[in-house]
């Protein structure tokens, strides 16, 4: 396989994650959170200082993930306090305060970044396959969650919050742990991306990119991790696959959110569930 | 004199952000979706001033042009995206919303190209005049006087007429202001027809100001009209009056005290979270 190839697997295996880790947030347990790549990128940046200060590609990747959930359980206690709407307007705040805080720290490199980060020492192939070993543990971690208990949680507190509190589901304790958990995984996947390559600045962890997370959820089908996974692999290639459309890549992502939700909102997996029911009945 | 003048221009940008705002909080206050490609029409406005400004030679033609266009858009907005999505959860709305001011901040790119346009003509922003001490240009006097009149004007609008209290009835509660007979469907479109009108004059204004228009110019103040109408109470006009003027005046010093630590958009959303967690109802809290 060519570079090309493992570099495209990388982002493909780093799009899955955060992906799939918001729709934990989102799908399962009804938080809109417009400010994912905000802990994708806190985990980016303390995932590069650990490396550039000499500690090893694990305790890097920890420290990524670790700080990217801790970023989460704060900002998940806002989903605890404020209603709905107040809460997707604040995660877009976070967004943008992530990017207007880093690009005037010197000690982060402002606008320059941070470059020179050393290599995992797996080489372009080992990283390629980490990064999708990762992919998959998260896609078992959502699949896993989707059965438990757990997740029958989250999911009774994205469906209706007053009833899973009254049949006494804690419901400040999931909203904070869904928050931890996805954050997490999205601080980890900004570590995985730091030692891909080796170079990060702000403007990798702008709005734009969590508004493209939020359609590969909603595209996918909101709390359908496969549905998810599929649109993020569609979202990620695309481009790739059309490099005309790369120009137009803003317009093309605009016009099928635009789409999607005026005549599929349920997304991939509200077609395919629809689409098997008519098959049943025939 | 600096601080007057930080002062003064703080309260200029605060009501430009009032004129945006308003009509996202009304179109919240309605119809519960939060209308983000409202700054697409914020965009929309300022390009067609320009264009016809630099076409005809007259700038308050372009400013007319770009209010009834945008207008006419606004409505259009309701009627082809929103209208259909109403038996949805909320956050559909919003999603396609976003959909939409992605897709027309890249339609005009790809139209206008990526450096914008500029008036030909527009002698406002350099002539500055001399008031009292405080240095003013032309082009911000038009924004005091013209966001007033505005302001002034739907005030009046909304208290008085049988139209703007029809509106404000369905506002509080659409079951019973449709029992009383008020044509919900007539408000709504007055509804997106005011609130695209007032963006669009926004944008023009703006786009006087800085004699500059780009694609992604609706982007940032989108977010922070956002954060306005949340501050204001989501709903409320008053508090959006009130949060627009405050965000106008913390930005303007903001800048000057720790613009070396954070960026001026971002500290939008620092006021905006520090409020919301000491008030997590809003600075006025009126709508529950």
């Amino acid at each position: 396989m060519t570079l090309y190839a493992y570099s495209l697997l990388s982002i493909l295996g780093i799009n899955i994650m955060l992906a799939t880790s918001l729709n934990l947030i989102s799908g399962f347990c009804g938080q809109f959170s417009l400010g994912h790549g905000a802990f994708y990128g806190a985990g980016a940046y303390a995932a590069a200082l650990c490396a550039v200060a000499g500690y090893p590609v694990p305790v890097a990747l920890l420290v990524g993930a670790l700080v990217g959930g801790a970023l989460g359980f704060v900002v998940g206690f806002a989903s605890v306090r404020l209603r709905e709407d107040f809460l997707v307007v604040t995660t877009i705040g976070v967004s943008f305060l992530f990017v207007g805080f880093v690009r005037k720290q010197k000690w982060l490199g402002a606008e320059m970044g941070i470059s020179k980060i050393p290599a995992s020492g797996l080489g372009p192939e080992g990283n390629a396959i980490m990064i999708l070993l990762f992919a998959a543990a998260t896609i078992a971690l959502c699949l896993y969650l989707n059965r438990s208990w757990l997740g029958f949680a989250f999911r009774a507190v994205g469906d209706d919050e007053q009833a899973a509190r009254t049949i006494a589901i804690p419901v400040s304790t999931y909203k904070l742990l869904a928050f931890t958990i996805g954050t997490a995984v999205a601080g980890l996947a900004g570590g995985l991306y730091t030692y891909f390559t080796q170079f990060i600045v702000p403007d990798s962890f702008t709005f734009i990119l969590s508004v493209t997370l939020m359609a590969m959820v909603v595209i996918g089908g909101l709390g359908s991790t496969w549905g998810v996974v599929i649109a993020a692999i569609i979202l990620t290639l695309l481009p790739e696959a059309f490099r005309f459309i790369n120009d137009y890549r803003l317009l093309i992502y605009g016009g099928v959110l635009m789409l999607v939700m005026r005549f599929a909102p349920g997304g991939l997996a509200g077609i395919a569930t629809s689409v098997t029911r008519r098959l049943r009945k025939a | 004199m600096y601080y007057v003048d930080l002062f003064l221009n703080g309260l200029i940008f605060g009501s430009m952000y009032a004129l945006m705002a308003i009509g996202l909080t009304l179109v919240y206050g309605l119809l519960r979706i939060l209308h983000i490609s409202h700054a697409a029409v914020y965009a929309l406005g300022a390009f067609i001033t320009v264009i016809v400004a630099n076409a005809t030679g007259s700038i308050a033609l372009g400013m007319l042009v770009a209010v009834v266009v945008s207008a006419i858009f606004g409505m259009g907005v309701y009627r082809v995206l929103y209208q259909p999505m109403l038996r949805y959860p909320p956050y559909v709305a919003m999603i396609a919303s976003i959909g939409l001011l992605i897709f027309m901040e890249d339609a005009f790119r790809i139209i206008f190209g990526e450096q914008g346009l500029t008036f030909t003509r527009n002698p406002y922003p350099t002539q500055i005049h001399n008031l009292f001490g405080i240095t003013i240009n032309t082009v911000q006097i038009a924004m005091i006087v013209l966001s007033t009149i505005c302001l002034v004007a739907l005030a009046l609008f909304t208290t008085r007429t049988r139209m703007g209290i029809a509106w404000r009835a369905t506002v509080s509660n659409p079951t019973i202001a449709t029992s009383f007979g008020v044509d919900a469907i007539k408000v709504r479109y007055l509804n997106f027809m005011i609130g695209s009108a007032l963006a669009a004059l926004a944008g023009g204004l703006i786009a006087l100001l800085n004699n500059f228009v780009e694609p992604t110019m609706g982007f940032v103040v989108s977010y922070k009209a956002l954060a306005i109408i949340v501050l204001g109470g989501l709903g409320s006009m008053r508090g959006t009056l009130i949060a627009a003027l405050a965000l106008g005046l913390v930005e303007s010093f903001g800048t000057i005290w720790v613009g070396s630590y954070l960026d001026r958009d971002a500290l939008a959303f620092l006021f905006l979270i520090i409020v919301l967690m000491v008030r997590p109802q809003g600075l006025t809290g009126a709508h529950a």
